[in-house]
């Protein structure tokens, strides 16, 4: 008899476990339609060289690291010491893609915090970002040999990031 | 002086709203109505709580654009949504469609209403159980009546 006191109560419990949990995840994080699925192709202008152009598929049979930047976007500034030390690392190549932005802020912004970037494709008016799904920059993605997307991540990167997720990941697909 | 400044301002106040017309989204309305129709049911990514035809993001602009041209192209609105929704998933929908995944989503609701009506249900009937029925004799009946009669007049005396 006294337990059905305690329902009222175990109700509210889950309610509030449903509530802790919703709270604690990040609305920007929505999961990616792109993952395990093959990279749109596409063909740009390089930032540095406009006259040369970059296309995903001349990367085929490496595992790359694809990072969307652009010299507005301030996160991009935040996370731009982390790719420093990513590109150090030697461990993928990483392609930029310079997401509706200005060639000489870009290039200016490169100048003043490094280059972490093999190269950058220019996306003037961000129509690649659209079929790479890109809503908020900065954002990152792990392809691999076969040039299907592994992995994709939203927002700054971080060191903690590399080491456990994106460092790991790499050396495995490049295992494959 | 004083009235003279009120009207200029009135005026000039005018003159601002005028100049702030909306301007024409596309030469072609059909076009526009069809736009505005699909991405009314689309989320902007970047302001989640706002439709993609009310945002003025600047994703959202370029989403608008890119829908437009796909209308342009002569692309139906089920093949617009399968555009959108490759590229940023079902969140993009207002509506996600029904399947394994969203079946708590969207049955869930109704699974928590049977809950309360079964509940409800039962309350209600273990306590029209728990109500002894008594057989009124006339004597009862009478004072019933009584005190119905005199109940405006007489409340305290009664209770």
């Amino acid at each position: 008899m006294k337990a059905k006191f305690l329902i009222p109560l175990m109700l509210f419990v889950v309610l509030v476990g449903f509530l802790a949990v919703g709270l604690n995840r990040d609305p920007h994080e929505v999961p990616s339609p792109l993952i395990n699925k093959q990279a749109p192709a596409f063909e740009l202008p390089q930032l540095a060289e406009a006259n040369k152009s970059f296309s995903p598929a001349s990367m085929k049979g490496q595992v790359w690291i694809m990072n969307v930047w652009a010299s507005w976007c301030v996160a991009c500034r935040e996370e731009h010491p982390v790719l420093v030390e990513l590109a150090k690392s030697q461990i993928a190549p990483v392609i930029g893609l310079d997401y509706k932005d200005n060639r000489e802020d870009a290039l200016v912004m490169l100048a003043k915090q490094g280059n972490p970037y093999l190269l950058s494709a220019f996306d003037a008016n961000g129509r690649v970002g659209i079929d790479y799904g890109v809503y908020g920059v900065p954002e990152t993605y792990v392809i691999d040999k076969a040039g299907i997307i592994r992995f994709k991540h939203i927002g700054p990167l971080t060191m903690e990031l590399l080491n456990q997720k994106i460092f790991p990941l790499v050396s495995e697909l490049k295992k494959s | 002086m004083r009235q003279l400044l009120l009207i200029a301002l009135c005026i000039f106040s005018l003159g601002s709203s005028y100049a702030k017309d909306a301007a024409p989204l596309a030469d072609d309305p059909l076009t526009e109505q069809r736009l505005i129709s699909i991405s009314e049911e689309m989320r902007c990514l970047v302001c989640q709580n706002e439709s993609l035809a009310g945002s003025r993001s600047d994703l959202a602009n370029d989403l608008r654009r890119e829908i437009r041209i796909l209308i342009k192209e002569g692309k139906s609105d089920d093949q617009i949504r399968t555009f959108m929704v490759e590229r940023y998933g079902d969140f993009v929908l207002y509506r996600p469609p029904v399947k394994p995944i969203t079946w708590l989503l969207w049955i869930g609701p109704f699974v928590i209403l049977l809950i309360g009506i079964s509940g409800l249900l039962t309350y209600l009937r273990r306590r029209d159980r728990n109500v002894p029925s008594l057989n009124l004799t006339d004597e009862d009946n009478r004072r019933i009546d009584a005190l119905l009669n005199d109940g405006g007049k007489d409340n305290k005396g009664v209770q």
